[in-house]
């Protein structure tokens, strides 16, 4: 709970600093789209925070989201495959990225740390060599019958019309609806509470007959499934990608969101609620740094100090609630 | 009652300790003569650890005073009363698990040279070393073994070689020989008896009664954080104190009122079992419904291993596992719990808890299943077996949402009992049943036990604690470096006649 409270507090004052620093930055218009942006954030923050929970790390979300955004647009534009089931097939390679690093974990009992940073790399390679630029607009040069449909999945996933406006904030909508998911799941489900356990003490779950690989490495299949998504989304939200960069760096977005949310990297703590907050500081963060018209080199400075303030102050909190407990 | 001598040694007065929702400690007061061994007695959550934690500076008294040769010490940790003689071994062992035994028993005092580069003068080491291990006697082959390898009773030595290695004036150790066998015990006493002779005072806690009558010189009594009373050396008996433990007299300590003590039909069989990593020699046993099967033997015997394997946590490699005569297969714990196969392990903040998830989370974890479909949980049903067996084994905890770390070490035990009595088991494995468990709660143990197993219920007992064996078991099966050496009847069980095996005597 006080946990939540530190997260809650940040946000607060992020986003007085937003108003305080334009006025227009917080115009409803502006917020939604923040919003959105936060949805695409938060999709791919939840498998992480759920990995972080059973003890494991997933490095490898950047370069699987950046893989998907490039197999999506490769899929539709060079093999002339529709969207949808485009959008399945780059889901069902998320899931299996997922269970190779999940079954690499478990059977295996290789680090996560390591499997996952050598799957950084490979995607990201990998993405570089199916494509260097993807686009809705090459997409439908080449397909024209392929717009309807990519239209309706944007409007619908994104939020977005065809000429790009925004409508309404479907990816927050979307986080919301995974997060309740995820956190039925979490709280309300044995598989949450063999997942908490797992994390704080896998031997224990283990003795207690808790199928622990399984358990692990179908959270990995979540955390790259998600990743694939918003590889989708990604795609559907932006015109054009580069594979170099495409989700660069999204893994320790990702994971720094989990954290400010309250998951522990020891593993075993961390609310569905947290995670949705979590995801949400960084951009706030960002869109605050461009709104002052600093340079966007600035922003990882900004984005580490304010994180690490952020950490303080939380651990601070919670010392200070465990004295008065 | 004895009158303290002049200056004691050690003198606690009125301490007090409170932790949220428990008064560990409600103005408890004792002394310690040079040279004295001060066993302290109480049942599970009486205040023991506690009391101790707050001499040796790991906790801060809410009241009180502590004084150390006349003069009022308030250690701000534990090095600080490391430096000033006072050490204190803890009831859950602190061993760098990753580091060698000889890194171990030096460590944060390194013999080191070259100034503030510290290097580590190995020679010294491993020879000083060498001495403090020959003391508890464990063999020198140990200094370079990594402490995460040996098995619980040798880490618990290691442990004392390392107070050994301090200019040690008052050690403390918190129920030492939960985890040693009747063997390393003796050796320990030997320890004991010439670190009195060296004028060293001993506080000694522990819940095995008989030990305390061995070599204590006084005994005191807390209970529910209190001192309940003293008793000078000729008054030490058993029956003393238990009645100033529990405030009652006890009889009929080993029950034998539910079962008939002759074992049914053969309810788990073990064929010709080998497992990975085990001995080169098969094991067969069988556990027979209604009967408690007693399982003896010295420490590295490999009895916990076996029944590990049994449970599914080490593959087996030949032979075969029969539950009712039928073929059984155990690819892992899940199908052993999903047999009602289930074992109470040994290390039971290691295997047996989440010691950071709340009392209630380990209660349910294993009956998940039973509360419920996968996909929710109900709630009620759930608070309503946690409220059952926390009352049924009086567990004592503020709440079920304590987390299970927190409780008491005889608690913490209950918790583990209680998950899988909430199950009902078929076949009972219990490895060091009452390790840490006070009288009053072994007591109940022994008659859950004795009810289980008059219900049909097979147990499987495996124990380091002599008293137990003998007084449990219906049958007891000896184990010697990885094999059954044999078997004894009721009729031909004594304590020769299981050392005799224990130790690689052939069977008679
Ligand atoms: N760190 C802690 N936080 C909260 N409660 C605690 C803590 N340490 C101990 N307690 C509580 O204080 C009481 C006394 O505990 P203590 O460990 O001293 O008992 P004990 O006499 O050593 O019992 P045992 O024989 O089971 O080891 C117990 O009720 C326990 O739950
Ligand atoms: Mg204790």
């Amino acid at each position: 709970m006080t946990r939540i409270l530190g997260v809650v507090g940040l946000l607060v004052v992020l986003y007085a600093a937003l108003y305080e620093s334009n006025p227009a930055a917080t115009s409803t218009r502006s917020l939604t789209s923040l919003a959105n942006i936060q949805g695409r954030y938060g999709v791919v923050t939840l498998g992480a925070a759920l990995v972080i929970i059973t003890g494991g790390i997933d490095l490898s979300v950047g370069s699987v989201v950046g893989c998907s955004t490039v197999l999506f647009g490769v899929l539709m534009t060079d093999y002339g495959i529709p969207p949808l089931p485009a959008a399945g097939l780059v889901l069902l390679f998320g899931a299996t990225v997922g269970l190779v690093n999940g079954l690499l974990v478990t059977k295996l009992k290789l680090q996560p740390f390591l499997v996952t940073l050598c799957g950084m790399f490979i995607f990201r390679g990998a993405a570089r060599m199916i494509g260097s630029v993807v686009g809705a607009q090459s997409v439908t040069e080449a397909h024209p019958e392929f717009a309807p449909s990519l239209d309706a999945m944007t409007l619908y996933l994104v939020g977005k019309d065809e000429k790009g406006a925004l409508v309404f904030p479907a990816m927050f909508a979307l986080l919301l609806g995974l997060a309740a998911v995820v956190g039925f799941f979490l709280h309300r489900t044995a598989y949450g509470r063999y997942w908490y356990a797992i994390g704080y003490n896998e031997q224990a779950a283990r003795y207690a007959g808790v199928n622990v690989d399984r358990h692990r490495a179908a959270v990995y299949v979540i955390c790259s499934t998600l990743a694939a998504l918003g590889g989708i989304l990604l795609f559907l939200d932006i015109n054009t990608h580069q594979a170099d960069t495409a989700g660069a760096g999204l893994e320790l977005y990702a994971i720094l969101g989990a954290v400010l949310g309250g998951c522990s990297l020891r593993g075993g703590e961390g609310t569905a609620v947290g995670m949705v907050l979590g995801a949400m500081v960084l951009p706030v963060i960002e869109k605050l740094v461009n709104f002052r018209g600093e340079k966007s080199t600035v922003i990882p400075v900004v984005i580490g100090t304010t994180l690490l303030i952020g950490t303080i102050v939380d651990e601070l909190i919670r010392r200070r609630s465990r004295l008065n407990r | 009652m004895t009158a303290p001598p002049a200056t004691p040694r050690l003198r606690a007065t009125a301490v007090g300790k409170r932790f949220p929702g428990v008064v560990a400690l409600d103005g408890v007061s004792l002394t310690l003569a040079p040279g004295e061994v001060l066993a302290v007695v109480g049942e599970n959550g009486a205040g023991k650890s506690t009391l101790m934690k707050i001499i040796a500076g790991v906790y801060q008294p809410d009241a009180g005073t502590v004084e150390l040769d006349g003069q009022p010490v308030q250690f701000p940790g534990p090095r600080e009363a490391t430096a000033a003689g006072v050490v204190l071994i803890h009831q859950e062992l602190n061993l760098a698990e990753n580091l060698t035994v000889t890194d171990n028993l030096f460590l944060g005092r390194e013999p080191t040279g070259g100034g503030g580069l510290r290097v580590l003068n190995r020679r010294a080491m491993a020879d000083r070393a060498a001495g403090l291990l020959a003391r508890v006697g464990l063999p020198a082959d140990r200094l370079r073994k990594r402490v995460e390898l040996l098995p619980p009773g040798e880490k618990q030595l290691v442990e004392i070689a390392r107070a050994l290695g301090t200019a040690v004036r008052v050690l403390i150790m918190d129920e030492p020989t939960s985890s040693l066998t009747q063997k390393e015990t003796e050796r320990l006493y030997t320890v004991i008896d010439a670190l009195r002779a060296d004028g060293v005072s001993v506080l000694y806690i522990s819940h095995r009664l008989a030990e305390v009558t061995r070599c204590a010189d006084r005994v005191t009594v807390l209970r529910d954080g209190k001192n309940a009373g003293e008793l000078a050396k000729g008054e030490i008996t058993h029956d003393n104190m238990v009645r100033l433990m529990v405030g009652r007299d006890m009889k009929q300590f080993y029950p034998k009122d539910k079962r008939s003590g002759v074992g049914g039909a053969p309810v788990l069989t073990l064929a010709g079992v080998r497992y990975r990593g085990g001995p080169d020699v098969p094991a067969s046993l069988e556990v027979r419904a209604g009967e408690i099967l007693g399982m003896a033997g010295l420490v590295g015997a490999g009895r916990t291993e076996l029944s590990e394997a049994v449970f599914g946590v080490r593959p087996l490699t030949a032979g075969e596992l029969r539950l009712d005569g039928k073929h059984l297969r155990v690819r892992g714990p899940a199908d052993a719990i999903a047999a009602g196969l289930l074992l109470v392990p040994e290390d039971r903040r290691l295997h047996g808890l989440v010691t950071e998830a709340a009392v209630g989370f380990n209660l349910s974890l294993p009956n998940l299943d039973r509360l419920g479909s996968l996909l929710g949980v109900r709630r009620r049903a759930e608070a309503e077996l946690h409220r059952t067996w926390i009352d049924r084994l009086r567990v004592k905890t503020p709440s079920a949402a304590q987390p299970a770390g927190l409780l008491s070490g005889g608690n913490q035990q209950k918790v583990v009992y209680g998950k899988w009595l909430a199950r009902g088991p078929r076949v009972l494995i219990l490895d060091e049943p009452t390790r840490g468990v006070d009288v009053g709660a072994k007591a109940e143990i022994y008659a859950l036990v004795d009810e289980l197993a008059g219900r049909g219920v097979a147990v499987w007992m495996i124990t380091s604690d002599m008293e137990e064996l003998l007084g449990m078991s219906d049958r007891v099966v000896v184990m010697h470096e990885g094999r059954v050496a044999g078997e004894l009847p009721r009729a031909r069980l004594t304590e020769e006649a299981v050392m005799h095996l224990a130790t690689g005597g052939t069977a008679t």
